[in-house]
Parts: C-alpha cells; structure tokens; sequence
C-alpha cells in the first residue's frame, strides 16, 4: 500500500474533532483481526483495529483454542494450516507462554475398520503434503491415551497439533499491536462505510468517521453484514457449536483427541446438528469437550440435543468419565462459507475493502498465518502463501 | 430412563409417566413457590413441585427435621416469627399431595430447564445420590421458577480463613441444624438482615461482640413513607432492636470489616469507619472473634430463567433480576417468576408474588379484590425493599479494602492485583472478558460467590457503574448446577413423542 494518509485531517475537511484517520483499519477484534492488526501495526503501517464488542468477546470466546493440522484434507486450507504452524512456531514463538501455547499433539482414532482406512488414506495424503502424522495401531493407543476404550480398530498421532487460550491470544496480540503504535476502539460497532466513488475509504461509528485506505472485514460470523455496506456479497453464515466443560482433573487426558468422523463433519454442509467426539485436557484442569455443528441462525440458549450428544461421545472414547461432572457448558458460532475456505484478500468489487473472515471452526488456528499473509498484502508485498483460492470473488462463494 | 417412582420424604408413590405433562411445574419450596403451588393446586390444576430443599421452607424457613415423637411443624412456628403463614401453606401441601394433585419432590436440584412447543422439560439430579430412586425429568405445560436467592459476598483480607462465613450461612447453620459455627461472633455487612443474623445467633447462646453495619441509620430517614406501607416490617425490625439489647449487643453504624486476622482460623478482626464517600478509613484495634459472619444483602438466583432467556433489569440493589409483568410473568410464553429473582424483598412479598403467579399460571381470576389485595401487597413490599436497598447499598469505596494478594475467587484461587491487571495490561472492560483472561469466576462454584466482585471490580476499573451485562455475565450458567456426563449424556434421547429435540448423531 502507498501513501501514509495523515493523522487527524479526514480528507475532504468538515472533519468531527474525534474523527481519527490511519493506513488500516480492522473491523473486529477477534483472533483474526487481532492477528491482522498485530502483523500489520509491526510492518509499520498505522493500525486501528474497531470492535462492535469487547475484544475477543466473539467467536474467539467460545472455541477450544485450537490449532491443527490434523483435521484438514489436502488443499488450501491444510497449505494456510501450515503455513500457520511455521508463524506460531517461529515469529511468535516469544510470546507463545502469554496465550499458553501447547504443542500437545492431536490424537484421531477410528472406531471401525473402514474409519481406519480412511484415516490411513488421509494420513498418507497429508504426509505427501508434508504433515508429521503417524499411523498408530489398536495396541499402541492405550500407550498414547491411557483412558480410552479398548477395542478401537486404530488411529494416527499428529505431534504439531497444538492449543491457545483464545481470549489470552487476542488480549496479548492487541496489546502487542498497541506497543507497536495500533490504536484499539472496543465497543465501537462499525455502521457505514465512507465512499469515494467505488473507492472504500473508511468506517463509520456512532462516534466518529475512521479514515483509512484499506478497511479489513474481520467480523468473523457478522462478516457478511459488513460487506454488505460495501454493497458486495460474502455468504458467511453461523454455525453453532457447544463445548462442555468438566470440574477440573488430575491430567488424564493428554493430546486433543478426536474421532475419524470428525474430519467429515467439519467438512459437511448439512443444517441438522452433527456431533463428533472431541476430547482434550487444558492447563487448568477442566477437560473440554467438543463438538457439535448445526446452523441455527444466532440461538443462544441451551440445547438438549447438543449437550446430551457432547456427553455421549465423550463417554463413547472415555467410559471413565461417566461419574465426572460437568461445570459449565458454552457456545459460539463458527462463521461458516459454503465451501469451508476463509476469505482472505482485496475485493476487486470494492476497492479499499480487504477481506479476513470465514474461517469456520479453524480460525484462532489460522489466525497467525492469516494476519501474517494479509499485513505483506497491505505492504503491498508478495505474500508467502498464494491468496487466490481465498478470494472473495471466488466460484464456490457464487449464489 | 430412570424409573418413574417416587423419593423418599413423602408417602405417596408417584406412578406418573414422565412423557404426561403436568399442568404447572413449580421450582423450589421457599415461600413464593409454596404459595405457587399450592394456589395453582387448589385451582384445579395438576401441580409439580421440585426443591433442592428435603424439607419445604427455603432459606427463609429453613427447619431442623422433626424431633423423635413430634410431629413436623411444630418447632417451625416457634423459630420463625411469621411461622404460622408457613405452618398454613405447610398444611396445604399436605392437603394437595393426600388428595393427587400435588406432586412435591424434595432433594431434587434442577440443573436444566428449555422449552418447546409443548411446554417445559425439566431436567433435576438428586442432591444425595444413591438415597432414593428419583425421577430426573418432567414436562409441564407451564413452569413458575421460584429460584430464591444466595448470600451476597464481598472479598475482604482474611476472608478466606475457616470462621469466616455467609451471614444466611451462619444462620442456616443454626436454623438448619442447630449448630453454632462460632462462639464469639462479629456479624458485620450491611441490611436489616444482620440484626436478624445477631439476634438469633444471641439467642443460641452465642456471644455476639458487635453488629457493624456499613450503612447509616439516617439513609432511611427519608424513606419512612415506605416504611409506614408495611408496619409489620418496622415491628419485626424493632424485635431484633430489642433482641440485641437484652444481648448487649454493640451496634456500629458506618463501620466496615477492614481486615480478618488468624492463621488458620479466625482469631480476630480490624474494623473501619466509611467516610462520606463510602470509602474505608485505617484499620481500627483488633477484636477477637472466632466467628465473622458477613451479609451484604443477597444474589438472586437467575440461572434458570436465564436459561430460558428471560428478559431483566437491574433491581434498586444492583442485582439482575428478571422482568416480570403484573401477573409475575416473564416475557417467555408459559414462564411466571416469583420471589428473590424478581427483586429481593422478603419472605412475605415472595408469598404474596407466589400466590399471584400461582393464580395467573392456573388461569384463575386475576382480577377480582382478592387480586388487586394481592397486588396492592406487592406494591408495598416492593417499595419497602426499594427504600432497604437505597438505604443499604454496597459501599461505594468498598474495593478500597483489597489489597494486592487478597484472593476474589476461591475456587480459581484468582487475586485481586490479577484481576486489575487484566484491565491495566489487557485492557478488559467488562465483566465477561475479566473473567475468561483471570479465570475469575470459573471455578467449581462458577461465580456464586466472587460473581458480584467480579463485576463491580471490573466496572470500577473500567471507570463506569456495573450493567446488566456485567452481572449476567457471572449469572448465566446453561447448566445451573454440576452434573455428571453420565446424566447429560441422557439429554437430547428421549423416546419418541417425548422431547421432541433432534437426536444427536453422536457416536459411542
């Protein structure tokens, strides 16, 4: 990107005195926009990053903190997945102890004999495209997972799964945004765009115009209504998940462990809920448990379906579990494309908006990564990573 | 499915099927629900009452079992000075449960209520497991919540050594099972509710070496007109006045708890004058006490209606507290809710709101001159508890009295230097982020008790007053109490025609 806009002068004059004017601004404060801000404040471009909420207090609160590469077939998301891993591993390495970064590993076992053999089949794809996942026999999974069932048919060890504490990842990312000059606008939902011709050049608050040549959508699930401003298209839907958390534990559970089906049904489109085990220990004791997908629209209150399907599948991997209470139950809603890929990039259809959103379940995973490739495209460098099979204007997001 | 018979305290077997919806389910046995079901039982209706409680009563009327050889009920209308109201609603449980229509489960804690198209399901886990069999679930077409409320607590240095309790803690411990945590006892917080707390533990032979009450006296100087509507509240508030005289019992006003002392239990206490602006003063001399009871008014338990997704306000006391129309409904079809989650305002407006809803959730008359006796009744209760909370707020400087390793949350172990510095550092400026960056309030108890702390701290530090988002944000709890993935993976498996919920599609 050219050309530092200056500070404080809106051009055009008529200007209210809070009005503000930076390189970028980011409309949400999850862990993408978060990231975004992070990487692109650093890259010396004057940041402001504007939330509708409280940072982190979206779809960013209300997953698991995952970062994976075991869930992914091979394509762009798993490339984008990778690509993420190096960035978490290596440019943020420093500050990986602020958001508990924990490379636990992930554990997929398959119940059957035809789920293993898809999972060896997705294995040696994934292994062609460079992830470390090893295949693991019915015997070595009691050595790997003391607690699971006996009498699974097999499963494989992804050693660079990993996890965050989503809200300490967005709080410490902001905050080191903040130290590298980016101005964070909390409570401040975005409600027009500022226009110059097809140009977009800012936002608009109840408070004040935010002047900006290049505005990034990172609205997670409220993505679609952004763009809408803009009067472009961006089908991002909410797909609801609950998690259930039990009292805390001596650790009995060590890797995120998940069941082959789960792969499937990240992938499927279907409305109705679907529910996969997902099972994993954190720091502080409480084991969360995953994962259910059904789109609901923005359906808040408890669900019988979800919770009772949650337990289930924990019980179905981990009998020992039946006598351990559960705390706490949450959700949150995955911003959800047709076709499962984020929509990174400029929008040729409105110059000036830039796209970071529809990352569905995976996106405190690919936030890194995200952030990272967005702030060398707004530098108006060559990004690491190839950004077409994200773009906005992309076939799978035709109507 | 858990076999569909019935517990243990009561006589009768309960043959019903849980697929049969009950006309109205009623949740909890405190005063509002006693009167709930037992209005909508006499209006014909076939009603459910589930309590936590083994006895009726709730915290207002908590009872000690019956002595061997007497009868339930006799002790009650000597402990409680509006005894012979519960000893009324009492004899016309009974009197329901003989004849059918009235269907109570005690010892059971519903942890999740939702609602669909016919009605409420209601999900409840024994509180002693492995006691009785019970039924876990039900279904009724309409459902009133009378949830009550939870001591309301504030952290102070010390208050996490053993000898520091609730004041209602204390009380019930006494009322309860006649046990006396203490025998040299500070009672100390603000409200009326602390002369109750002195008085009665004076009476069991405690010594009760001072009430230090945050408030002043004069704060309801200006409020007597809401006084003067209920004479019955100034005469109960004169016996407890008397009571702590014939005790000797130092009264304190605008004196605060500044720190608790001991090692590993209380061994004594240091109190502060409040200035005008509510903020504490040095620490006075130590008093040596082996019990603090401390009392800053209550919590009202919203989880369920919460659940439901009932709309509230803010109440004059600060808390959240559910909206309610003039016939106690909430704005969620088929939902009445009375008592302490509707505002906190005493046992005798909870009986008069649960006599209300009780009329109003059967579809009797609710306009006739018993009803507009009954809403004239709650009209001056409510502005009573107005004028008591206005008199007796939280003190505004109260953060003052922290310091750095003062713990907030018991459970997570989260002190107060921490919970700054997620505003400080991370710049959280709200309740709901505070506590997922401090794990403030995620423990075991799930803000119970640092809930209130948590939100006023996080507000104050944010330089603003708590909202409504703050206090749900350590109110809503989708699932109101622990509850075993053995009994959750249950939910959502109903038999066909019960439930009604798409079954998940989960392995194992």
């Amino acid at each position: 990107m050219n050309g530092r806009a200056r500070e404080g002068g809106a051009a055009g004059g008529g200007a209210a005195a809070d009005d503000l004017s930076f390189d970028v601004a980011v409309v949400g404060a999850g862990a993408v926009g978060a990231a975004t801000a992070f990487f692109a404040a650093r890259a010396g471009l004057r940041v402001a990053v504007l939330d509708r909420g409280a940072p982190g207090g979206g779809t960013s609160s209300a997953g698991e903190g995952n970062v994976l590469v075991s869930d992914k077939d091979i394509g762009p998301e798993l490339d984008l997945a990778r690509h993420s891993q190096r960035v978490w591993r290596e440019e943020l390495a420093e500050h990986g102890h602020h958001w508990e970064f924990e490379s636990k590993g992930g554990v997929v076992v398959a119940a059957t004999l035809a789920s293993r053999d898809a999972l060896r089949a997705l294995t040696a794809r994934q292994r062609a495209a460079g992830v470390v996942a090893l295949d693991v026999g019915p015997d070595e999974l009691g050595a790997l997972e003391p607690g699971l069932r006996p009498g699974l048919a097999g499963g494989a060890h992804y050693p660079e799964d990993a996890q965050v504490q989503p809200v300490l990842l967005v709080a410490h990312l902001l905050r080191l945004a903040r130290a590298a000059g980016a101005t964070v606008l909390p409570h401040e939902p975005v409600t027009g765009l500022l226009r110059s011709g097809e140009r977009v050049t800012g936002v608009r608050t109840p408070r004040r115009s935010v002047v900006a040549p290049a505005v990034v959508n990172a609205a997670g699930t409220w993505a679609g209504e952004v763009a809408a401003l803009a009067g472009v298209r961006l089908p991002v839907l909410p797909r609801r998940g609950f998690v259930l958390v039990t009292e805390p534990l001596p650790p009995t559970i060590r890797h995120k462990v998940y069941a082959a089906e789960y792969v499937g049904d990240v992938g499927s489109s279907d409305a109705a809920l679907q529910s996969s085990p997902v099972i994993e220990g954190t720091p502080a004791g409480t084991v969360l448990i995953g994962s259910t997908r059904e789109r609901v629209g923005f359906d808040r209150r408890p669900s019988r379906a979800a919770l009772g399907a949650l337990a289930r599948g924990a019980l179905g991997l981990f009998p020992a579990l039946h006598a351990v209470r559960a705390i706490r139950a949450y959700h949150g809603f995955r911003p959800y494309c047709p076709d499962h890929l984020p929509v990174i990039g400029p929008d040729p259809r409105a110059p000036g908006l830039w796209h970071a959103c529809g990352h569905e379940g995976a996106g405190i995973g690919l936030s890194a990564g995200t952030g990272q490739l967005l702030a060398q495209a707004l530098t108006g460098g060559p990004t690491a990573l190839d950004l077409a099979p994200f773009a906005p204007d992309r076939k799978g997001l035709a109507a | 499915m858990p076999t569909p018979v019935e517990s243990g305290t009561s006589e009768l077997r309960d043959p019903r099927d849980p697929r049969d919806p009950f006309d109205v389910a009623v949740v909890g046995a405190g005063p509002a629900g006693l009167a709930a079901a037992v209005t909508a039982a006499a209006g014909g209706r076939s009603v459910l009452l589930l309590d936590a409680g083994e006895r009726p009563g709730g915290q207002f009327w908590r009872h000690p079992p019956p002595a061997p050889g007497s009868a339930e009920g006799e002790d009650t209308v000597r402990v409680h000075h509006d005894g012979a109201r519960f000893a009324a609603l009492r004899r016309a449980l009974a009197h329901h449960v003989a004849r059918g229509r009235l269907t109570h489960r005690p010892g059971h804690q519903v942890w999740l209520v939702t609602r669909d198209e016919d009605g409420f399901l209601i999900e409840s886990t024994p509180v002693h497991p492995g006691t009785a069999p019970v039924t876990r679930r039900a279904r009724a077409r309409a459902l009133i919540l009378c949830p009550g409320a939870a001591d309301r607590q504030l952290p102070v240095p010390g208050w996490t050594l053993p000898g520091v309790m609730a004041a209602g803690g204390a009380q019930a411990l006494w009322q309860g099972q006649r046990a006396l945590a203490g025998r040299r006892v500070l009672v100390a917080g603000t409200g009326p509710f602390l002369l109750s707390v002195a008085g009665g533990l004076a009476e069991a032979g405690a010594r009760v070496v001072g009430v230090w009450e945050a408030g002043s006296p004069r704060a309801w100087a200006s409020r007597l007109p809401a006084v003067a509507r209920v004479p019955a509240k100034a005469v109960e508030g004169l016996g407890h006045v008397a009571t702590l005289a014939r005790h000797r019992v130092p009264y304190l006003t605008r004196t605060v708890v500044r720190e608790v002392l001991g090692e590993d239990r209380v061994r004594a206490a240091r109190p502060a004058r409040l200035d005008a602006a509510g903020r504490p003063g040095p620490a006075g001399d130590e008093v040596p006490v082996d019990l603090v009871a401390l009392g800053w008014g209550f919590t009202p338990s919203l989880e369920l209606p919460l659940q439901l997704g009932a709309a509230t306000r803010l109440d004059a006391d600060g808390s959240l507290v559910v909206t309610v129309d003039d016939e106690q409904r909430a704005d969620i079809p088929g939902l009445w809710v009375a008592g302490e989650a509707t505002g906190v305002g005493g046992a005798a407006l909870g009986v008069a709101e649960g006599t209300l809803a009780g009329l109003s959730a059967a579809g009797r008359p609710t306009e006739g001159r018993a009803a507009r006796r009954l809403r004239a009744r709650i009209a001056a209760h409510r502005a009573f508890a107005r004028a008591m909370h206005l008199a007796h707020p939280v003190p505004a400087g109260w953060s003052d009295w922290l310091r750095d390793d003062t713990v907030v949350c018991r459970c997570e172990e989260v002190d107060a230097a921490t919970v700054r510095a997620a505003h400080d550092t991370l710049g959280a400026d709200d309740a709901r982020t505070v506590k997922m960056l401090t794990r403030c309030g995620m423990g075991w108890c799930q803000g119970r008790v640092c809930g209130l702390a948590t939100a006023l701290l996080a507000s104050h530090h944010a330089g603003r007053a708590p909202t409504e988002a703050d206090l749900a944000a350590t109110a809503a709890r989708p699932l109101a109490f622990p509850v075993t993935l053995g009994e959750l993976a249950e939910l959502g498996d109903e038999e066909g025609g019960f439930g009604g919920d798409a079954v998940g599609a989960g392995e194992g």
